[in-house]
């Protein structure tokens, strides 16, 4: 019995890169809290710092869900 | 949207509804990947919002207001008044011959109406127990964590003239 047949050959990487996309999401709320509280005492100066490092967080994720959709589709044609 | 994804030769309902049960565990992951990448989307706006708030708040013009006659009110004396708008209590302690402060008069924390204390020369909040110093209007004690924000006078001969609010988000 093969303990990895063909159709499971990704899941291993997409679960992987959806732990990654967790782990920045976390850190993306906390950031977002962390800004507006800073924001709401009337420290301006951390709004820019606050959306430039939220976008870069945001295409990391981007990247990954284009790496799982770059699997997920190489993997399914293969199914087929 | 090419970008966003590979283009696939298969037709979209395929895509979405695989025909294998196999496949069925990538597009679960999949859509729960996009899900993930557009909550990422949505606090990115959010951080944005902040920062267009930031930029498009102007810093207000103050009115000029007479508050009081410079000897109106005797040493350790009170009034209250309303500035910069009719819903803005403020209260006005005189605390030397010639020496006077004025801070607004909603605690930080709840917005209870503060009075002074003239036996401990502080400001105290009767609705939760805060204390205010009456130096800089500093929290002393108690649950508020911001300071009262200072209504800045200015002596125009007899008179007190109420000119900005000096606070720490103004």
């Amino acid at each position: 019995m093969n303990p990895n047949p063909p159709e499971n050959r990704g899941l291993t990487a997409i679960d992987g890169a959806m732990a990654l996309i967790v782990i920045l999401l976390i850190v993306q709320i906390w950031l977002l809290s962390a800004t507006l509280e800073s924001y709401l005492a009337g420290h301006r100066e951390a709004a820019i710092p606050g959306a430039i490092i939220s976008a870069i967080l945001f295409a990391a994720c981007l990247a990954l869900y284009r790496f799982v959709d770059r699997i997920d589709s190489d993997v399914r044609q293969d199914i087929k | 949207m090419s970008w966003f994804c590979k283009p696939s030769s298969v037709p979209l309902w395929r895509d979405e509804f695989p025909v294998f049960t196999a496949g069925e565990r990538y597009v679960s992951r999949r859509q729960f990947t996009k899900f993930l990448t557009l909550t990422s989307f949505g606090m990115l706006v959010g951080n944005l919002w902040i920062l267009a708030q930031s930029w498009s708040r102007r810093a207000p013009a103050w009115p000029r207001l007479r508050v009081a006659e410079a000897d109106e009110i005797a040493v350790g004396g009170v009034k209250t008044f309303s500035y910069p708008t009719a819903a803005d209590p403020c209260i006005l302690v005189r605390t030397g011959a010639d020496s006077y402060v004025a801070y607004s008069q909603k605690c930080t924390h709840l917005s209870c109406a503060v009075y002074y204390e003239k036996a401990r020369n502080r400001f105290e909040c009767p609705c939760h127990q805060g204390f205010f110093s009456i130096a800089d209007g500093s929290v002393l004690q108690g649950p508020p964590r911001r300071a009262l924000p200072r209504v800045a006078l200015e002596r125009a001969g007899g008179q007190l003239i109420a000119i900005r609010v000096e606070a720490e988000n103004a």
